[in-house]
């Protein structure tokens, strides 16, 4: 196990050489630079984005600029914001975590709503329960986030619902008992994971469904049942038991999705996530900052595959970690 | 003897009567398809959907870009079926700005809705010019079916035309990320060896990138300065280039498991070429995924087109895009003021939504084994 985890790790290192070699790439295709648009500003001196472009090292050719980045970056060192003035890892550190909890959030609240109702449906096939529910499903999947996020907003102000509409923090969140901190952030993080939930939340409960539906029909469902378990356990310990194992391959894919539609969500909700900086990284064009955002995002979808991998090892005995 | 001769007979009988009606799979799913209600309708709509976006000019009252200054944010217009004598030709009243996006009914005179009205001039197919519009109003009345935006332009007409690039985007995008899928997956499952390693490596690097962080740097790299055709196309090849990679794996993986096969080591006995075997019995092979891969991947790139305008990355102002048309809706005290902004957001979800029950029914469809009777 010991051995598997860490060649995983070793196979991770190329890869992450790779993509930071590409998001280099793509960020020097980007035409103009932070500097450019100070050297429009009639109050910033020549002599000031001189300095700035040696601080930063961007008067050297671009092979160099990319060494310079990668050296500094095994030494811990992400660079330094433009627009923030601060190194790259003091602004990305709370941005990662924010995100974290939300996907986390979103992750708990689909799988919490999504199995239930998969077995449901799948032992209900085709009553009007099972009916709703399908509809329900494909409603939540061709739901574009943002205009999810959206409507619900409009739906929160027009009725007065007493829940927040944007950030992370209330205003007074700093005068608030350490309990009633956790309460006001869980307030505004109710919306933002809620949208961000459906989304998987739709495609897991079809998933589900599809899964138990097969393992009710398997021969052991038809052993259980013709020695007289109870319909209860047969459902819950025979067939549920099966149908979940190739949900958690599942899970390793939707990273990806939830990384990605977190980034959107954010920006609609003002969550202080990744995506959210990444956006306006991108549109400032903050070099390392967007470098970072991209890196950051990536390594958090290695890890997030490779802990899907290992739950599937841990949860299939018929895998071996090779 | 003679009885086997009447057998073999029978048997040529009954096999003319059956060429009648030949066997096809298309006809076969086909006919599988139709049972799938809900495919029939979402394809319906899908359909609908293009025709109407192709024909936005005829269809909508007003050109895209005409905003009419003092009639910003002006809510849907209210059509009229009744007067004072009961039911009568649909006519509209004039409006007038009184305040800041407030508009006062002028109850005087009653303009009547006219049909194959002449308005505007707009261009059919990019081919006819023409002025004769399906639906109207004579000035100074506005016939605004879903009201108005910021700068007082049709929100109706805007949807219309902005359909054209939600619903072509996804089609064109997914065309091109299938094309460079199927040579890229064909070759390095063909091929083999460090063809194979180098292309699946590179597809592992882009997959391994959040598909939205990719997308939203690849659109950073696009100049302000170019015309909106050429964004069009260029915001294609980002979908695309953000998409190749796992259709080209699947098709890998397809490709090396028939490599092998009989059928194609018989084709390579009896000295068929290597473009012959790829394109007659390696790629036909894998039609079915990517028919079903296609039409179901469309919806998510619609959404991802929308988002990257909705940010401001897309598609720009002046031209209309669903994604775009939803960042004026952005600001909460817009929308519940002028809710009528958020309609862009439904076309989104029905235009999805259809293209998610096509494509669930084309599965079934030209899948029927895998997912018998879920």
């Amino acid at each position: 196990m010991r051995t598997y985890i860490l060649r995983r790790f070793l196979q991770a290192v190329p890869l992450l050489l790779a993509i930071s070699l590409l998001s280099f790439f793509i960020m020097q295709l980007s035409p103009g630079s932070y500097l450019d648009t100070m050297r429009l500003n009639p109050d910033v001196s020549e002599n000031l984005i001189n300095t700035m472009e040696r601080q930063y090292g961007l008067d050297k050719s671009i092979p160099e600029q990319y060494f310079h980045w990668l050296w500094q970056l095994l030494h811990g060192n992400l660079g330094e914001s433009f627009t923030y003035k601060v190194p790259v890892t003091h602004v990305i550190k709370s941005r990662m975590v924010n995100t974290i909890i939300l996907s986390v959030a979103a992750m708990i609240i689909a799988w919490m709503i999504s199995i239930p109702i998969g077995i449901y449906s799948a032992t209900h096939k085709y009553t009007i329960g099972d009916n709703i529910f399908t509809s329900l499903a494909f409603v939540g999947l061709s739901i574009p986030n943002f205009f999810f996020a959206l409507l619900l907003l409009f739906l929160i102000v027009k009725f007065n619902v007493p829940l927040p509409i944007n950030g992370m923090t209330s205003i007074m969140h700093n005068f608030l008992t350490p309990m009633g901190k956790v309460v006001d952030i869980l307030k505004h993080l109710l919306v933002p994971a809620v949208v961000l939930g459906t989304a998987s939340m739709a495609s897991l409960t079809r998933i589900m469904r599809g899964q138990m539906i097969e393992a009710m029909r398997s021969d052991y469902i038809r052993t259980a049942r013709a020695k007289g378990l109870k319909e209860r356990k047969v459902i819950y310990k025979h067939a549920f038991r099966n149908a979940i194992n190739p949900m958690i391959t599942i899970f390793g894919f939707q990273i990806s999705a939830l990384l990605s539609g977190a980034a959107l969500t954010e920006t609609v909700t003002g969550w202080p996530g990744l995506g959210k900086m990444m956006l306006t990284a991108v549109r400032s064009k903050d070099l390392y900052l967007a470098m970072a955002g991209l890196m950051i995002g990536s390594v958090l979808l290695i890890i997030g595959n490779l802990i899907a991998d290992i739950m599937l090892a841990i949860s299939d005995p018929r895998i071996r970690y090779n | 003897m003679q009885k086997l001769d009447k057998n073999i007979k029978d048997d040529i009988d009954k096999k003319q009567t059956v060429k009648d009606k030949e066997y096809s799979i298309w006809l076969d799913t086909w006919k599988r398809m139709r049972r799938h209600k809900m495919a029939m309708i979402g394809g319906t709509i899908v359909l609908i959907l293009y025709i109407v976006v192709i024909f936005a000019g005829f269809l909508s009252p007003y050109n895209p870009y005409k905003g009419f200054k003092k009639h910003f944010f002006h809510p849907p217009t209210k059509i009229h079926f009744f007067d004072e004598d009961g039911l009568t030709w649909p006519y509209v009243y004039e409006t007038k700005s009184v305040d800041w996006a407030e508009y006062e009914v002028i109850k005087d005179k009653k303009y009547p809705i006219k049909f194959f009205h002449r308005g505007q001039e707009y261009v059919l197919m990019g081919l006819f010019k023409s002025d004769l519009h399906l639906i109207g109003v004579d000035q100074p009345a506005h016939l605004f079916f879903m009201g108005s935006d910021n700068y007082g332009r049709d929100l109706f007409t805007r949807i219309l035309y902005g359909g054209r690039v939600s619903m072509f985007i996804g089609f064109v995008a997914i065309f091109i990320t299938t094309v460079i899928g199927m040579i890229v997956g064909g070759i390095a499952g063909y091929y083999g060896g460090w063809v194979d390693n180098l292309l699946m490596r590179f597809a592992e690097v882009i997959m391994s990138i959040p598909g939205f962080y990719l997308l939203l740097a690849l659109a950073a790299v696009l100049p302000i300065d170019i015309s909106s055709t050429m964004r069009f196309f260029l915001i294609i090849s980002i979908l695309s280039f953000r998409g190749w990679a796992g259709m080209a794996r699947v098709i890998r993986g397809m490709v090396l498991s028939i490599r092998n096969e009989d059928y194609i080591l018989a084709a390579q006995a009896i000295g068929a070429k290597d473009k012959r075997i790829i394109t007659k019995h390696v790629l036909p092979t894998t039609t079915t995924y990517v028919i079903v891969r296609a039409t179901v991947s469309i919806p998510s790139y619609i959404i991802m087109e929308s988002g990257l305008s909705f940010l401001g990355l897309g598609i720009q102002e002046p031209n209309a895009s669903w994604g775009n048309m939803l960042s004026a809706a952005q600001n909460v005290t817009k929308i519940t003021n002028f809710p009528w902004l958020l309609i862009p957001g439904f076309m989104i979800f029905f235009a999805v939504l259809s293209y998610n029950l096509l494509g669930d029914g084309l599965r079934d469809a030209l899948d029927p084994k895998a997912t018998e009777d879920y």
